[in-house]
Parts: C-alpha cells; sequence; structure tokens
C-alpha cells in the first residue's frame, strides 16, 4: 500500500497529466529535493519558489485568476502565518468583487505534530483555516483519502487548502490508490526518487485511475451505538484503535466519524449519529482556545440538547504556546491514544 | 530629436467625434520638454480626467449626506491614471493587459470606459453595483472583462499576485503585460520587495509595470519622516529593473512614459518600475475630513492652463466640458438613488463558484452545512 505522501503525490500527477494543473510550487518543491516530505518528487510542473510564503500565496492567486491551475505548498503551515491576510483575500475576493473572478487554488500545508517538530514543525492549522470563509478546507487521516481529497481539491473551482496530518505521511493505508501496483517495493522503484545523486532520475508513473472524495462526506469507520467519535487527521486513527481496544475490553462499540472536511462538514453524519448514541465526543490536536471543535460542539448543543443523555464533550490541545522539544512536551500538549481512550470510555459510561 | 510616437498601443483611446471634426486641431500638438501629444487626444485626457474628478467630488459629497458612508479615491492622480487606462491592452484573457489596482486607480477605469455611473453605484452600495454589490468601498474595482483584479483595501498585497497573472502570460505568449499600482507608503511592505523577487528570477523575468504613486503620504505620516531613499526607483537597480520617475501630474509627460515603460514589458517581457509623482488633493479619505488641499498641485488646472496657452481650449469650452461632466454626475446620482439596493438574501451570493465535487455547496454558499 501506498504511504499517504505517496498518495499525495500520485494525486498531484494525476492531476498536472489530466486534470489541468499548472503550476505545483513553493519552497523546495521542486528538483533536486522534490518537497521536505517527497510529495512533490517527479512532477514535471514542479518548481521551486523564492523563500516567501507570501510570495507563494498571491503568485498562486495571480496564476488562478489568470486562467492556471496551481498547486501551492507551504512547507509546514508553521509558516503559512504571516499569509493570514492574503488567505483571507484569496477567501473574500469572489464575494467583494460581485463573483466575477473564480480563483481555483489548492494550498497543501502538512500541519499537526507528531514528528518531534518542536515550537515551528509542529502547529496546527484547521481552526485558524476553519475561520478563512470562502475557502475550503480538507484533512486527510489515509493515502486512499489523500488521493481522493486531493483531486476534488483540484477540479473545486475555489479555494482549496489541504492540510496534510505530518505524523500520518509515512504511513500506509488499508486500500490502494486506484491503479497502484501491487508490489509496495515496485510502488517505491517506481516513484520514489533515489537517495543522493538523482540528475537522471525520472518516475515512472502507475497508471492511476480518477478518484474523488466528494467534499463535505464524512466516514464511518467504525459503527456502534455506544456513543459518536468525530475525528480528523492525526487522531483520527487513535480514536479508531481506542474504539476497537474498548470494543475488545467493555464490549463497547463507538461511531468514530472521520470528518474529512473541516469546511464545508458533514453535518447530515454528525446528527445523524448523535441521534443514535446520544453521546458525543470530538477530538483534535489544535489548542483549545478557540478551537473548531467547540464550533461542533456548540451545534450538537444548539440543535440537539434534548437528544443528548449525557453532556457533550472535547478532548483538545491544551492551551500553551508551543509544544515543546522534550517528548514530554508533545505527549502532554496533544491528546495521546491514553488520554483518547480515557475520554471515549468516559462519554460512553457516564450515567445518563 | 525625433518626436515620440503617441499611440501606438492606444487601444482604448477613444476620440471624441467633436473632436475629430474640428480641422483645425489637426496638426496642433501640447508639449512638456521633448514631448508632445496631439491636441485631439489632449482633449479626450482632459475630458476624462475632469469627469473623473466630478465623480469622485460627488462621491464626497455623498459620504458627508449620508447617502454613503466611508471615501477614499483618487483626486490628484487624474492626468497619471487617465493616460495608463488609454493606453491598456483592454480585454478578458492572458493576451490583455492585467491590473492589479489600489484604491486610487479610478480615472483608470474611467478612460477603460467605465461609466461614471458604476463608481457611483458603489459608492451608493447599490445592489447594481458591478464591481462589488454594494459590498467593497469605493475605488475597490473588479472586472473581469477587462482583467481588473478585485481590489482590496489591504495595502499592498497585489504586488505579490502581479508575478502570478505575468507568469501566465509569459508562458501564453503575444504582448499582454500585468500592470501593478500602489502608493508610495505602501512600497514599505515586504510585498513590494515580493514584487521585485519574483519578477527577476533567473529565466523566468516577468512582464511587470511596477507602477508606484507617490503622492508623498501614508494617511497623516509624510514620507520624507520615515523613508531614507531618494527615489523609489532606485529599489530596482538591485535586481536590474529598469524604470524612470515622471511628474504624474503632466499628462503630457506621463503619456510618453507609460507608453515607453509599456513597450518595454511588452517586448522585453520584462518587468519596468515607473514612479509617478502625483497630489493627493482631499486627503487620505473621508475619515480624515476629505477637505479639498490648497497647497498641492491640482492636474486638472495645471492641464487648462497649458491647453489654454496652446490655444486648443478657451475658457468657454473648459467650463462647457466641467459643466457637462456635472451634468452627467447628477443624472448618474439621481438614477442611482433610485436604484435596487442589496436585500438579506444577498448575503451569500457569490461566495462559492459552482462545484461539482462539493456535496453541501454544489452551487453557492447557503449557510453553515445542512
Amino acid at each position: 500500500m501506498a504511504t499517504l505522501v505517496q498518495a499525495v503525490r500520485m494525486a498531484l500527477h494525476y492531476g498536472e497529466t489530466y486534470l489541468g494543473v499548472t503550476d505545483i510550487f513553493g519552497e523546495d518543491v521542486g528538483p533536486p529535493l522534490g518537497g521536505v516530505f517527497t510529495a512533490t518528487q517527479g512532477l514535471k510542473t514542479a518548481w521551486n519558489s523564492p523563500l516567501d510564503e507570501r510570495g507563494i500565496i498571491g503568485t498562486a492567486m495571480g496564476i488562478a485568476y489568470a486562467g492556471g491551475r496551481p498547486v501551492a505548498e507551504i512547507q509546514f503551515c508553521d509558516y503559512g502565518f504571516n499569509t493570514t491576510d492574503l488567505l483571507k483575500v484569496a477567501g473574500n475576493q469572489r464575494w467583494a468583487g460581485a463573483g466575477h473572478f473564480d480563483l481555483p487554488l489548492v494550498l497543501m500545508m502538512p500541519s499537526g505534530s507528531g514528528i518531534r517538530g518542536s515550537l515551528y514543525h509542529s502547529h496546527s492549522f484547521e481552526s485558524w483555516a476553519s475561520r478563512l470563509a470562502g475557502w475550503k478546507i480538507v484533512m486527510p487521516s489515509n493515502p486512499l483519502d489523500a488521493y481522493g481529497l486531493m483531486l476534488s481539491a483540484i477540479v473545486d473551482p475555489n479555494p482549496v487548502m489541504v492540510l496534510l496530518p505530518k505524523a500520518l505521511l509515512r504511513v500506509r493505508g488499508d486500500q490502494r490508490i486506484p491503479g497502484e501496483p501491487e508490489d509496495d517495493a515496485l510502488l517505491k522503484e517506481m516513484i520514489d526518487a533515489p537517495v543522493g545523486d538523482r540528475t537522471r532520475w525520472q518516475p515512472r508513473w502507475p497508471d492511476l485511475k480518477e478518484y474523488f472524495v466528494l467534499l463535505a462526506q464524512a466516514a464511518l469507520v467504525r459503527e456502534g451505538d455506544a456513543a459518536t467519535v468525530v475525528s480528523y487527521g492525526r487522531t483520527l486513527p487513535l480514536c479508531a484503535q481506542a474504539a476497537d481496544e474498548l470494543e475488545r475490553e467493555a464490549g463497547l462499540c463507538f461511531d468514530v466519524i472521520d470528518l474529512r472536511g473541516i469546511f464545508p462538514y458533514d453535518w447530515k453524519a454528525i446528527r445523524k449519529s448523535v441521534l443514535k448514541t446520544g453521546r458525543f465526543l470530538v477530538v483534535n490536536e489544535d489548542t483549545e482556545v478557540t478551537n473548531f471543535g467547540e464550533h461542533l460542539l456548540r451545534r450538537v448543543i444548539d440543535e440537539h440538547f434534548y437528544d443528548l443523555l449525557v453532556r457533550p464533550r472535547v478532548l483538545l490541545g491544551q492551551h500553551i504556546p508551543g509544544i515543546g522539544l522534550n517528548q514530554v512536551y508533545e505527549r502532554n500538549s496533544v491528546p495521546q491514544l491514553p488520554a483518547i481512550i480515557e475520554a471515549i470510555k468516559a462519554v460512553a459510561t457516564e450515567l445518563a | 530629436m525625433p518626436s515620440r510616437k503617441t499611440s501606438s498601443n492606444a487601444t482604448n483611446k477613444q476620440v471624441p467625434p467633436e473632436a475629430n471634426g474640428r480641422a483645425a486641431l489637426a496638426d496642433q500638438v501640447v508639449t512638456t520638454g521633448k514631448d508632445s501629444l496631439p491636441a485631439d487626444l489632449c482633449l479626450h485626457i482632459h475630458s476624462i480626467m475632469v469627469r473623473t474628478r466630478a465623480m469622485e467630488e460627488r462621491m464626497i459629497k455623498m459620504s458627508k449626506s449620508g447617502e454613503g458612508y466611508f471615501w477614499i479615491g483618487g483626486p490628484g492622480e487624474e492626468a497619471f491614471n487617465s493616460v495608463l487606462g488609454l493606453q491598456v491592452k483592454k480585454g478578458s484573457g492572458p493576451a490583455y493587459d492585467y491590473l492589479h489596482f489600489h484604491y486610487r486607480n479610478s480615472a483608470a477605469l474611467v478612460a477603460m470606459g467605465m461609466p461614471l455611473i458604476d463608481g457611483i453605484r458603489q459608492m451608493g452600495m447599490t445592489a447594481t453595483d458591478p464591481h462589488s454589490r454594494g459590498r467593497n468601498f469605493p475605488g475597490h474595482y473588479s472586472c473581469r472583462e477587462w482583467n481588473v483584479i478585485p481590489v482590496s483595501s489591504v495595502i499592498e498585497i497585489q504586488y505579490t499576485m502581479a508575478p502570478g497573472t505575468a507568469l501566465v502570460q509569459k508562458r501564453h505568449g503575444g504582448d499582454g503585460i500585468t500592470i501593478v499600482c500602489g502608493g508610495d507608503a505602501g512600497t514599505a511592505e515586504g510585498d513590494f520587495a515580493t514584487c521585485l523577487v519574483w519578477s527577476t528570477r533567473p529565466g523566468n523575468e516577468l512582464p511587470i509595470l511596477i507602477v508606484v504613486e507617490n503622492n508623498n503620504w501614508g494617511i497623516s505620516t509624510s514620507a520624507c519622516s520615515v523613508h531614507g531613499e531618494k527615489r523609489i526607483i532606485d529599489r530596482g537597480k538591485a535586481f536590474g529593473i529598469p524604470g524612470d520617475v515622471v511628474d504624474g501630474n503632466d499628462p503630457v509627460a506621463s503619456w510618453h512614459a507609460v507608453q515607453k515603460a509599456m513597450d518595454y514589458c511588452r517586448s522585453r517581457r520584462r518587468p519596468y518600475m515607473l514612479e509617478a509623482t502625483v497630489s493627493r488633493l482631499y486627503g487620505h479619505s473621508s475619515s480624515s475630513g476629505a477637505l479639498r488641499v490648497k497647497n498641492e498641485p491640482d492636474c486638472i488646472l495645471l492641464f487648462e492652463e497649458k491647453l489654454l496657452a496652446a490655444g486648443i481650449l478657451d475658457q468657454q469650452m473648459i467650463d462647457r466640458v466641467h459643466a457637462d461632466a456635472q451634468a452627467e454626475v447628477d443624472a448618474a446620482s439621481d438614477q442611482v438613488a433610485d436604484e435596487p439596493r442589496p436585500v438579506p438574501e444577498d448575503v451569500y451570493k457569490d461566495t462559492y463558484a459552482p462545484s461539482k465535487v462539493d456535496v453541501v455547496y454544489p452551487e453557492d454558499y447557503t449557510g453553515l452545512p445542512d
């Protein structure tokens, strides 16, 4: 099975070959490196930009205004904060400008903790991003979704932000990308650039197929009626693992929803599950003041207060200045498996 | 020295019929130093300047009468912007010029053919405002048909977008260029440097006309109190970007400076920087009172003196141009007063373009996901 970063690379290849992507660019995105996480190796439209995040966003906007289809990368979302006003304008230009211009750009940014990244390679961005009206924001938690969400991001004529969970970039999925070879070693040989001199290296792309994960379509990755657990990105597989352990240990079965889309999000899926379970927990690692998960919590309370059996709750990252390098800091800053198990168990077992 | 060509790229040159009909004007010219322009073109430029000023002054009145709220615009920049707009290669898509304007470029839009009523509609916040549906401040234009990228209040960000449109134009071929305009104060933002860096990547130099309309002010802060550089165009030297400083209050000199700059960008497919010294005749905006400034040169008065001295206009004709412009804005503002305003149902409109892959918003935004 492909890793998540290989899936992104294959999606970008599909995008530039069949979906009109004209430019894939950012810092170290082009050869020889092909991205600090290797997401852009071997792509024919990939190029290196100056070290200038505002220039990256502005140029992507200009390319999109002029009819191109850019995929821009901010190397880590931690370095996207100085582009916030440009992101706002990318999101509001259509509304402010009476609908004159579409802006079909994709911005991909590795996001979140899990690579021992210290203060500036561990930020989360989805709560900030959720305030950027006019954007669409997605966050995959497995390679196949990354492929399908990236293709949807490319064909959508609006600005779409693809947040890539850093901790999962090297993780393999359990489903193949359509067209991906059966042999993982063969895939690596075909599309991973060799370490060292790669001046004469050329990728051999598999015969990939079109596969879309529609925007705002959540995935129900575990099913049960003990409680509803909503997550995405790095914490999603941890929630699924926690649900599996609680099923083994306590016979409790959970609805675990991979939201996949931050905005728009799949409210129907959340509502349906909450109506079934009456118990609600949202888990993510962004800081708790103020967190996108709180918005979901607010809607659950506003719209389903009398359908709830116990108080709904969140498990979020702590409101602290950063994630420290010593793993004591990271483990005690953002949700880890034991805390997730505890939180899921608590929401399922509180007496109604 | 042979006189320079005057109109080879004048795509938007719309000479008034009455000017064409005056045989006596045919051979007359207006000169500044070694530069000259034919009399009929000068009359056309004068008309654009006066009409734009009348529109802006009406908008200022609207900001004080309650017909509008905030006003910001370009009185004092009409000379430069008129000749800029007249030489734009106007159209849609990369074969034509892309325009990354700021909020003092009204005369360029009028020169390109924008009806005055459209500026007044934006000031009046009508549903018929074609630039923003009554959402944005005046002077914040947007026009896909003419490649006018939506103007934002955020200072200088347009300089980060210019390399993107220019990159597509360079690949497209032809002579379309990107024109980016801003003030002198905004050049302190890093986005100005972004434009210099991104337009001169080796092997990827871009056809961008980088314009700085230098009015010497950033709201209440004088340029000389916060800037040490003598000429802004000198910043281009480190990047090999040629440039020129022109008296932006003189339409004859400005016409030729713009033409030279555009010719360079169109033919060399590389950036060029043009700094135009201009006036700011009503202060920063309505927030500073929008009162007439008396101690800065008025490009319209200066041009009229020149036209009078050349015998191309007499005072009676000047008065008629002003009266006609006044009548035009009177009629426009009367019409705007009766036009529909936005309704609550308009709040979501134009947030999203239709999408085949969006389950919740296949057409446009409709409120929170349901």
